[in-house]
């Protein structure tokens, strides 16, 4: 498979802050990547540097094999980016907004026009095309930024966090048509804060923190890299929380977590099913009564803090580190 | 299409845009006439009731407020284009394969159209209060011309400032503060014959003072038996007018279409 995206060690400095620290990446053509990390990793630069609105301080990428910086006008024809911000005009309405858009890409008058209709309908957008943007709910505005970005149907498409500050309705909705879009061949690259996005969207997910690439993988495997499956056990009482925990932890592959107030205990297991039966027999020799057991996949939110967390500690450690070199120097 | 004629059309669709904002936001033409309005009146019945110039005073100032208008109103590019950016559509235009200066181009255009409306405003404001055009109407289209020209001219000015802004109503206010200076350090209220030196000097080669100077002539507003200028940009100032709007324009068009290529929202 081809490569539609690919960056080499891209960084990206501002003053003394670096935001990209040797970026690495590949995004197979028609495939969806999912760029995952908290506030301030890096994401967002990512884009900006891909999408051609800012320049690398160092390392290469291309996008449909194309240099971002030597040939950024010609990745503009073939690119649609849906920044942070629903970056749509709000004194005009949605069609003029589309219009205006169809037009900067050069596709005529008439063919813009037939373009904003299609895209209203597909958007379910037409009852309040003709009203001005100013007056749309986030979720609506939202729409129309990525009708906009969709207007030249770019073979590549950025969408940098693009359900962030949507209600639980809207997400769904918009997670709706970001589906469709890919059905239609598009590469994507989606940033995004939400775990569960990146893994009901993304084929891939690069987990990024503090401008580095921290992993990258499917969605499985990644769950696979955190170790194993969850074995969750509830128990008749509270008191019988601290027993089952020290009956249970031959079994366990890791540290257990206990939720007293739920009677919960969460062990990480390594053997499978075969953790239920043993599970059992320690709980009824210690004499603990069991209400409810399940066997589980570590979800994305407990792969997505361990992987950041561990990155957080070396980074403070080198952080504090540099600190000190630069202190004789104020 | 050729890169020109590709510039060109993308900077048509970008002034559609700009003019279709301001029509639908006409409080932007009311509030840039509200406070030369207020200038006018306090100037022509407040203090020029104090003012002795040895002809008309309303006549003489009307011609300062005509410019000190065109000039404030040219900040609204730089805070439109302050806006733009805090939205997020610098970014969009950026990722759209079109000429680098189109966005620039299509603004611009979009605030000269609305000067016109603004200048037709003041104008109307200025005949109430006394002003009159007593030259041909070919000086007269020359003068309103020049007032154009350099509205235009400082728009570009404020487009480069605006680019640099951390948030559009912060950008506004420093702008006023420092056009005001420039309109009033100049002969556009008072004849700068009376000046201290200092002042003397900067508002002799101030460009405001050569646009105002070169608007009586072609308006016909300059006193009787007032003295020579004694400085070339006041005997030459439709002239001199016109050589600082190309200076400006000169230097600020590429300086604001650099930004603009750097430029990201924050």
């Amino acid at each position: 498979m081809r490569n539609a995206i690919v960056a080499e060690g891209l960084t990206k400095r501002f003053g003394e802050i670096v935001a990209l620290d040797g970026l690495d990446l590949a995004v197979g053509e028609g495939t969806v990547m999912g760029l995952l990390g908290p506030n301030g990793s890096g994401k967002t630069t990512a884009v900006r540097l891909l999408s051609t609105l800012l320049r690398p301080d160092s390392g290469r990428a291309t996008v449909e094999g194309l240099d971002v910086v030597k040939d950024a006008v010609a990745i503009r024809r073939k690119i649609g980016l849906s920044g942070q911000y629903a970056a749509v005009d709000e004194d005009l309405t949605a069609r003029e907004n589309l219009r205006m858009v169809g037009k900067l890409y050069h596709l005529g008058t008439a063919a813009a026009g037939k373009r904003a209709d299609e895209l209203l309908e597909r958007f379910d957008l037409t009852a309040d095309a003709d009203r001005q943007t100013k007056g749309y709910s986030g979720g609506m505005r939202r729409r129309v930024d990525l009708a906009c970005a969709v207007v030249a149907k770019p073979k590549v498409l950025f969408l940098d966090e693009p359900t962030t500050g949507l209600d639980p309705r809207s997400r769904l909705a918009m997670w709706q048509v970001i589906s469709e879009l890919v059905e239609g061949g598009s590469t994507l690259l989606l940033t995004t804060q939400y775990l569960e996005e990146a893994d009901k969207l993304a084929d891939r997910i690069t987990v990024l923190d503090r401008g580095r690439v921290v992993a990258e993988g499917t969605p499985d495997e990644l769950k696979a890299r955190t170790g194993g499956e969850r074995l969750e056990l509830t128990v008749g009482e509270a008191a019988e929380v601290p027993t089952a925990r020290e009956a249970l932890r031959e079994l366990a592959s890791g540290d257990i977590t206990v939720d007293l107030d739920d009677r919960l205990l969460i062990v990480p297991v390594s053997i499978g099913s075969e953790a239920l039966v043993r599970s059992v027999r320690l709980l009824d020799g210690a004499g603990v009564r069991l209400t409810g057991m399940s066997l589980r996949r570590p979800s994305l939110d407990e792969v997505f803090l361990s992987l950041t967390d561990k990155s957080r500690d070396s980074h403070e450690a080198r952080g504090s580190a540099a600190d000190d070199a630069k202190a004789p120097l104020r | 299409m050729n890169a020109f004629s590709q510039a060109v059309s993308d900077g048509l669709t970008l002034t559609q845009r700009n003019i279709l904002k301001n029509l639908r936001n006409p409080d932007i033409v009311v509030f840039s006439s509200a406070a030369p309005i207020a200038f006018a009146l306090l100037f022509g019945f407040v203090f020029g009731s104090a003012i002795d110039i040895g002809t008309n005073y309303r006549e003489f100032m009307i011609v300062g407020i005509l410019t000190q208008t065109m000039l404030l109103t040219a900040a609204n590019t730089g805070v439109g284009i302050a806006h733009d950016m805090k939205q997020g559509l610098v970014d969009r235009f950026r990722s759209l394969p079109i000429a680098q200066s189109a966005v620039l181009v299509g603004r611009t255009n979009g605030d000269a159209v609305n000067n016109v409306m603004v200048i037709v405003l003041m104008s109307l404001t200025g005949l109430l209060m006394g002003w009159r055009i007593r030259s041909s109407v070919a000086d007269a289209a020359l003068a309103y011309l020049l007032l154009f020209l350099f509205a235009y001219a400082v728009s570009w000015i404020t487009a480069a400032i605006g680019l640099t802004a951390k948030s559009p109503e912060v950008l506004g206010n420093a702008m006023l503060l420092v056009l005001v200076p420039f309109t009033f350090i100049s002969n556009s209220f008072v004849p700068s014959e009376g000046l201290p030196t200092v002042l003397r000097v900067i508002a002799a080669w101030n460009p405001v003072s050569a646009l105002v100077e070169a608007c009586r002539q072609l308006f016909g507003n300059i006193p009787p038996g007032r003295a020579a200028p004694e400085v070339w940009p006041l005997q030459n100032p439709i002239l001199a007018t016109l050589l600082w709007v190309a200076l400006i324009l000169a230097i600020f068009i590429p300086l604001a279409v650099h930004r603009y290529k750097k430029t990201v929202s924050q």
